[in-house]
């Protein structure tokens, strides 16, 4: 919902706090995960998913989530799908250019980092969408990459 | 300025050290020359003629033309298309490629392409949404974005590979550039923007049409204390200019056109005026007067749609080329071309065994 989407970019610092809080939550219950097996625990996790950050976010479940990167700003929700920042065809007001009533979601992004601590990954230059992980889970992916790197390492 | 090797209609020039391309652009830029770069018109049409009519209109005036990828998102020829015409007969093209209409794997196609056919500089964009032109029914792609689109293109020519990984036998030697534009919000970000796109790979810069001369200044200043303009990873920044016709295309263009930002004093100065396209014309060279005299700005980029000819005035009226006369076809006597050249006159050798 727009509404909610441009509060939570007003809260930008709490949800940031929230998903660090979070996150390791998730990696702990890997072995939930593992127990019930990955692929089984997509659906219902990636449900869940869609859910809340459908809600908080106006999620469109790309599966590679860089929403600490996009002061919480889902790029997805740019008419361009961009992923690095703002186009040059921002309105003097702010507003999107393809829609002129929807405020640029590069716009909120960079407000909303500012009031992050991790604002500065919004310098980092993000990769192109994998379409192959549209509609995944990014939650159980994040706890998998970060297992097997751990196991890796 | 002519170079010793100058190039022959069709053959590379040599690279020099430091250098990424084989083109006129990266060598104008890196010898410290203040560049001018234009934009040609791509014709409705399939009429090769059309598109060396199109060019010679900027004959002597500058060092590299634009070829635009569907403009505003209007269909005309290709880029690539017009890029090969012009490229045929020595012109130095930019190829200009959008991410609105074609997808990584078409993408990567093109630039092998257009650098086989002798583009030795691309400007990666974005594009103009579709809803902005001629066929607001198309379907929007943005596979990548500009910023993707720039890392895959330094990958192919420095790492010869495909974003896939996969191996490229001889890489596409170009010139990244870049678009920006200073004058559009979130512009506290822009110079940190542009500072990515640098990252990503871009050297050289084209920003959008500048008639705030005063937030060009402090989008520069910033730019500047970034360090950008420095070193052998340095970025070079062409400020686009170009003539209004009159108070009415110019409130127009600012509502119309994304991303044009023009202010009103500009727009009062051409209610004012009894001849508004040459108000037009002088509005635009006391512009570039002005940034011209901006530090860190290595050259302008004049976009002057429909009225091409002005172009050459333009750069008169202002002598940024300082006397120097870029190349175009024709401009050389070729018995004073590199005998190296095969346009250049063979000697004969039938007086050495005389």
């Amino acid at each position: 919902m727009y509404a909610v989407r441009r509060w939570v970019v007003r809260h930008s610092r709490a949800f940031e706090v929230l998903y660090r809080a979070f996150e390791p939550v998730l990696l702990r219950l890997h072995p939930v995960w593992n127990r019930i097996g990955y692929a089984r625990a997509e659906r219902p996790v990636r449900a869940v998913e869609r859910r809340i950050k459908g809600f908080l976010f106006d999620c469109r479940m790309c599966g590679q989530c860089t929403l600490s990167a996009t002061g919480m700003s889902c790029p997805m929700n740019c008419p361009k799908n961009l992923r690095n920042g703002p186009c040059g065809g921002v309105r003097q007001d702010g507003g999107c250019e393809v829609r002129p009533d929807m405020r640029c979601v590069w716009v909120d992004a960079w407000e909303g980092s500012r009031r992050m601590h991790g604002g500065g990954t919004i310098h980092a230059v993000q990769p192109p969408v994998d379409y192959r992980l549209m509609g995944s889970s990014s939650w159980l992916r994040v706890v998998r990459e970060q297992r097997d790197g751990r196991q890796t390492a | 300025m002519k170079f010793d090797d100058e190039p022959v209609p069709g053959y590379s020039l040599p690279i020099l050290p430091g250098h990424v391309s084989p083109g006129r652009l990266e060598r104008v830029l890196r010898a410290g020359k203040f560049a001018v770069t234009t934009e040609i018109d791509p014709p409705d049409s399939a009429d090769p003629a059309e598109v060396l009519k199109r060019a010679a209109i900027f004959d002597g005036y500058v060092d590299a033309i634009n070829a635009t990828d569907g403009s505003g998102a209007n269909c005309h020829m290709s880029s690539v298309g017009v890029c090969s015409l012009l490229t045929r007969v020595g012109y130095a093209t930019i190829l200009q490629i959008s991410c609105r209409d074609r997808n990584r794997i078409a993408i990567q196609g093109e630039i092998l392409g257009a650098a086989a056919m002798g583009a030795c500089n691309m400007l990666c964009l974005t594009g103009d949404g579709v809803q902005a032109g001629d066929h607001p029914q198309a379907k929007p792609v943005f596979d990548l974005d500009s910023m993707s689109l720039l890392e895959i293109a330094r990958d192919m020519r420095d790492q010869c590979r495909f974003q896939s990984g996969r191996r490229i036998d001889l890489p596409p030697r170009v010139f990244l550039g870049a678009a920006e534009n200073p004058f559009v919000p979130p512009h506290e970000w822009r110079p940190h923007r542009l500072a990515k796109k640098v990252a990503a790979g871009a050297q050289f810069i084209q920003l959008q049409y500048c008639f705030d001369v005063e937030q060009l200044r402090r989008f520069m200043a910033k730019v500047t204390d970034l360090g950008l303009l420095e070193g052998p990873g340095r970025v070079f920044i062409l400020a686009g200019v170009g003539p209004l016709a009159s108070a009415r295309s110019a409130r127009w263009i600012r509502e119309h056109v994304p991303g044009v930002h023009i202010p009103d004093d500009v727009i009062r100065r051409l209610e004012g005026a009894s001849r508004p396209k040459e108000e037009g014309k002088q509005l635009c060279i006391d512009l570039v007067h002005q940034i011209r005299e901006i530090s860190g700005i290595s050259g302008i980029h004049v976009m002057a749609y429909r009225r091409e000819e002005t172009v050459a005035e333009i750069i008169d009226a202002t002598g940024v080329l300082e006397g120097r006369t870029p190349w175009y076809p024709g401009r050389d006597n070729p018995a004073e071309l590199n005998p190296e050249s095969p346009d250049a006159p063979h000697q004969e050798p039938a007086l050495a065994l005389r």
